[in-house]
Formats: structure tokens, sequence, C-alpha cells
């Protein structure tokens, strides 16, 4: 791997009160789309406000290609951020806000504007160059934003929940452009977002905190198919968690314990019987049938609900014990079985489909 | 609903009668500064500036005139300026006693302006301050400095509370993002806080008549012409006065409320 453009190496953050952020270890690789996800008092802003030089950091080191910039100020970085309330400046016209970083710069007016122009005209908002900023969208204020930060052609760019403000229907626009304007730009977008679905449609790489603490950093995929830990498998959505003890392990396969049986999951990691283990299983990853539940890996079940997304369907399903499971189906392959509210179903898995985590 | 429509003509009509028994005196005044008739009496003894002809003529108004807006302007200035800097400091910085600071920040207009004068006028004397023009300055920027930072607090308040960030992150330096972004924001406010200030310390006169010694301002004219004679100029000073502070009231609202454009927050589509 080539030397990363940005290190974060053990930064920790504290308040007089908390520590925001704890020991963070990452490394971001130039020209990557990289996600910082998580609930909110995370830390994920906070981490991108030290990237921008806005807090710095207690302990700890952020190297840009290998300098230290702890001690740089913001106005000395060229880390443009794209801020959640976009902080556009009211007084001035689009055409104005967009040079700001270039006047800043000392750069000349003819020139600033000549470059000022060419963002307004890639992000399709020339016409607006004399507007005002209250004159505008949501979805045009956001381009003015991005604009504004692009004018500098900065090597990274900061993104702080930039679409939280927007309808739903621009939000699945604006991601797609954002990629895509990355991929051109083949520059750093720095992302952060408390939102699984934007961070997983728009990233190459997840890094996942909670509590000020890094839980797992990684491709969508991976996270997806490979939780690190129960955390994680919980905050990605879609998992079934279900908290057991091992009571054999034999051929990469470990026997669990569990209220509801006997279970296989796929054992690929250090362990012994005895140890207190959740298995994991996405909810696509389930096989639905309303034949008896006999073999491995099949629980009983009664439908609670049904939840539609387009052509896929999630059913909750009452396995017993106050414990709900999630199935994610087809709707074409939903509807011979007749699943209502009420039905009794068989729920199934294949062992090797199932991630096993050590329970603390 | 018929009831409505009567309490709601009712409020109005007790409205306009309060703004009447307000102004009645001011207007009284004004009418009777054009009134022909040495003594104001009804009826009317015609339309005359002679009044007003006469305090121009009068030297003491003319240079108690100057003094006024010599003051006037050079205390709003001063108060401006210190009141931005006192709200600014708000606004931007949390540090040790900072509610001590703006509640003293705030006494000045609380003080009964008697109270503030007599303490202006022996604490200027003790430092070789007292009895020049500059005096009344000093004076009237302590006392309308809090009405300046009041007005460029609000706006400072309704300010994105990123924007000043946003503007570093863009690379200005602290000084060109006051500059560039901050006083540009709070600009209504300061054009405001100028014009309120100005009306503040044009129809001051308690704490003038104090330490202005011999450097009468207009205010402090109108009181001694009034212990000496009834002279109808009163009414004609007065009049011009009043015209002056209500103008100077009326652009202070409207630069805050029409300049003013949005905060800058974001507001969604």
């Amino acid at each position: 791997m080539p030397e990363p453009l940005l290190v974060l190496d053990g930064i920790v953050k504290r308040y007089d009160e908390h520590t925001a952020v704890h020991r963070l270890d990452l490394d971001i690789a130039a020209g990557e789309f990289i996600a910082l996800m998580g609930p909110s008092g995370c830390g994920k802003t906070t981490t991108l406000r030290m990237i921008a030089g806005l807090e710095t950091p207690s302990e700890g080191e952020i190297r840009l290609r290998g300098r230290r910039m702890n001690e740089v100020k913001p106005w000395e970085r060229d880390t443009p951020l794209v801020w959640q309330s976009l902080a556009l400046f009211p007084f001035m016209s689009v055409l104005k806000n967009v040079e700001f970083g270039l006047k800043m710069r000392d750069v000349s007016g003819p020139e600033r504007t000549r470059r000022a122009m060419s963002w307004l005209e890639r992000l399709g908002i020339a016409k607006f160059r004399d507007r005002k900023i209250d004159q505008l969208s949501g979805g045009e204020r956001q381009r003015v934003a991005l604009a504004r930060a692009l004018v500098t052609e900065p090597e990274i760019l900061l993104l702080d929940e930039p679409l939280s403000a927007l309808d739903a229907h621009l939000v699945i626009r604006m991601q797609a452009e954002l990629k895509q304007l990355q991929q051109q730009l083949g520059i750093t977008f720095c992302y952060v977002t408390h939102s699984q679905s934007e961070a997983f449609a728009i990233a190459d790489r997840v890094a996942i905190m909670a509590e000020g603490r890094l839980q797992q950093v990684g491709p969508p995929r991976e996270i997806y198919r490979a939780p690190a830990n129960r955390f994680v498998a919980e905050f990605v959505g879609a998992n079934n968690i279900l908290s057991g003890r091992i009571a054999s392990l034999a051929k990469g396969l470990a026997a669990v314990e569990t209220p509801f049986g006997t279970l296989q999951a796929k054992a690929d990691q250090a362990l012994k019987a005895g140890d207190p283990v959740a298995i994991v299983v996405s909810a696509d990853r389930v096989i639905v049938s309303d034949g008896k539940a006999e073999g491995e890996n099949a629980l009983a079940g009664t439908v609670i609900s049904e939840e539609f997304v387009g052509a896929f369907v999630t059913l909750h399903v009452d396995i017993g014990e106050g414990k709900s499971f999630r199935a994610q189906l087809q709707q074409h392959a939903l509807e011979p079985l007749g699943a209502v509210r009420g039905k009794r179903l068989t729920l199934r898995w294949k062992p090797e489909h199932t991630v096993i985590l050590k329970d603390k | 609903m018929k009831l409505d429509r009567a309490i709601s003509i009712a409020l109005k009509a007790y409205i306009w009668l309060a703004l009447l028994f307000v102004f009645a005196p001011i207007l009284t005044s004004f009418v009777f500064s054009f009134d022909a008739n040495k003594f104001a009496a009804i009826p009317w003894g015609g339309f005359s500036t002679q009044w007003y002809t006469e305090a121009f003529a009068d030297p003491d108004v003319a240079k108690g005139f100057r003094n006024t807006a010599i003051v006037a302007v050079a205390s709003s200035i001063l108060a401006t300026l210190i009141g931005f800097t006192a709200a600014y400091t708000d606004y931007r910085y949390e540090f040790f006693g900072k509610k001590a600071y703006l509640a003293l920040a705030f006494v000045p207009p609380t003080i009964p302006v008697i109270i503030l004068g007599l303490a202006m006028l022996v604490f200027q004397a003790r430092v070789n301050l007292s009895g020049g023009l500059h005096s009344i300055v000093i004076a009237h920027v302590v006392y309308s400095i809090p009405f300046a930072m009041a007005l460029i607090r609000l706006r400072l308040s309704q300010m994105n509370k990123d924007m000043e960030a946003a503007a570093w992150n863009l690379g200005a330096s602290q000084w060109r993002a006051l500059s560039a972004v901050i006083i540009p924001f709070t600009l209504p406010a300061i054009l405001s806080a100028l014009f309120l200030t100005m009306a503040v310390s044009f129809d001051e006169y308690a704490i003038a008549w104090f330490v202005s010694g011999f450097n009468e301002t207009l205010p402090v004219r109108i009181l001694m012409l009034l212990q000496r004679e009834v002279s109808p100029k009163v009414n004609a000073i007065g009049s011009l006065v009043f015209v002056i502070s209500m103008t100077l009231v009326m652009l202070a609202q409207i630069v805050f409320l029409v300049r003013a454009p949005g905060s800058g927050k974001a507001k969604g589509s």
C-alpha cells in the first residue's frame, strides 16, 4: 500500500468532562471515498473537525502526506468542509460565495471569477451566479456549498452530513452525483454520516465509530457480511443476533446452545467450548418455508408483520422468548407462502452464512 | 362574528388614544412652534417661521446645536465600536466571569441619569477631564454602549454558528474572517446602532448638564431657556430636536429590519 494521504495516529480528544474520541487510528488513502459512520455523539464529527483543524487533538498526531498537522491553523490547511448547516454566506451572491476561498488565497479578480464559474458550470448552477443564497432551493444551495469547497482544488474534501437537510428523493440523487464527482476528480472524500444506507451506498470504505472508538473499518460488503462485533452487527441493521454458549466444536463448525435450541454456526476464529457467543444471521440469508421445522438451523415462528420496500419484503417473525427474527426476501418468493399475520412459518439458514462473535 | 369586530375596533381605538395621549404634548409644541402669537393660546395666530429664524439667530443656540452634533457623532461612533467589540467577545469566547461581564455591560441605562451625571462629573473632575465637549462624549459613550451592544449581539445571535469557522476553513485568517464575514453580516445592526446611539446622545440633557461646563448642548440650552423666559423659540428648538431624534430612531429601525437578510441558517429545501 502506498503512503496514505492522511494518517490519524492514536488520536484522543478530551473535553472537560468526557472523551469524545478515544485512541483513533485510521489511514485514509489518496483518492478513496471513506465514510465515518456512527450514532450521534460517537465522535465522528469531532474527528472531522480535527482533520480540518477546528479542534486540536489532546493526544496523538494527524499527518497529511507525512507532515504533522496538529499545530497548523485551519486557515493554513487545505481541507475544505461541506457543513451540515452549509454555512453559506447569506450577504453574498452565489458567485462571491464560491470565489471566497480563492479571494482568501489572493487569487486575482478575473482569474477568481473564471475558476469559480467553471465550478458553477460543472455543478449546473451557473445560471444562479448573481442570486442570493436565500433565493435558492435546498438542492441548489447544496451545490453552491460543494462548489465553494472544491474551488481551491483540494486533495481532500470533508463532508459533514451534507445531505441531511434535503428531501428524501433529492438525497438519493445527490448521493449518486457525489460518488460520480469523487470518481471524476480522483480526490479523497471523507464523509461523515449517521445513516448506514448512505454510507454503504456511497463509500469505498466505511469506518464505524461508537462512543469515541473505532469499531470496524472496511468496504461496505465486508462490514455487512462480517461484522467485527456486536455493536456493528446491531448498527448495520438487517442482522439477527442470537446469544448462546458454545457446546462443541467440529470441522470448522460450532454447535451453539441457545434458548431456541442448538444451532450450527461457522467457527473461523479461536473458540473453545463454554465460550459465550452471539450468532449473527443476516436477514437476507434466511430461507422461509411453510414446512415443519426439522433438521439443523431451523426455527419455527409466527409472522408479526411485513414491511414492504419495493421488490423486497422484510418479515418480522416471533420465534418465542420475546425475540423477533427478521427475514428479507423477494416479493415474488413470498407470494406462494401466503405469509399473513399470525401464520406459522419455518426459518432456515446455512451454517456457512453465519458469523460468530465472542460476547464479553 | 360581530363581537370580534367590535372588540377589534375598540382595541384599535384604545391604542390610537394611548398614542395620542403620549404624543399630544409634542404635537402641541410642534404646532405652536409655527404660531405667530408670542404666547401659546387658542385661537392660533397664523402660520409663521419667525421663532425658527429667531432660534437660529441666537448664537448660543447655534453653538449648542453644533456641540450637540459633534457629541452625537463622536459618541455614536465610539459607542458602536466598543459595543461591537463587547458583543463579539460575548459571541466568540467563553471565559470565567462572563455572566458578570454581561450584567455589568448592561448596567448604565438602568442607573438614574442624575446619578450617572453626578458620578461622571465627580470622577472626571478628579482626573481632569471635566468641562469640555470630550467630557460629554465620554459620558454619552458609557451611557449608550449597551444599546449598541444589544443590537449587535442580537444580530450575531442570528448568525449561523458555523459561518465564522467556515470562513477559516476556506483560508480566511481570524482578521479576514472578521472583516469579510462577521462585519458584513452584522452591518445592518452596526448602522442601526450608530443611528440609535446618535439619537440617545442627541436628546440627552441630564448627564450633559452635569459634565458640560460652558460647552452647552442643545437640550441643555433648552433647559436654560425654560428657566429664564418662556419663549416660543423653545417650541421651535424642541421640535427640531424631536424631528432629528425621531428620524435617527426610525433610520435605526429601517436599516435593521430591511437591510438584514436571511440568517444563513440552512432551512432545508
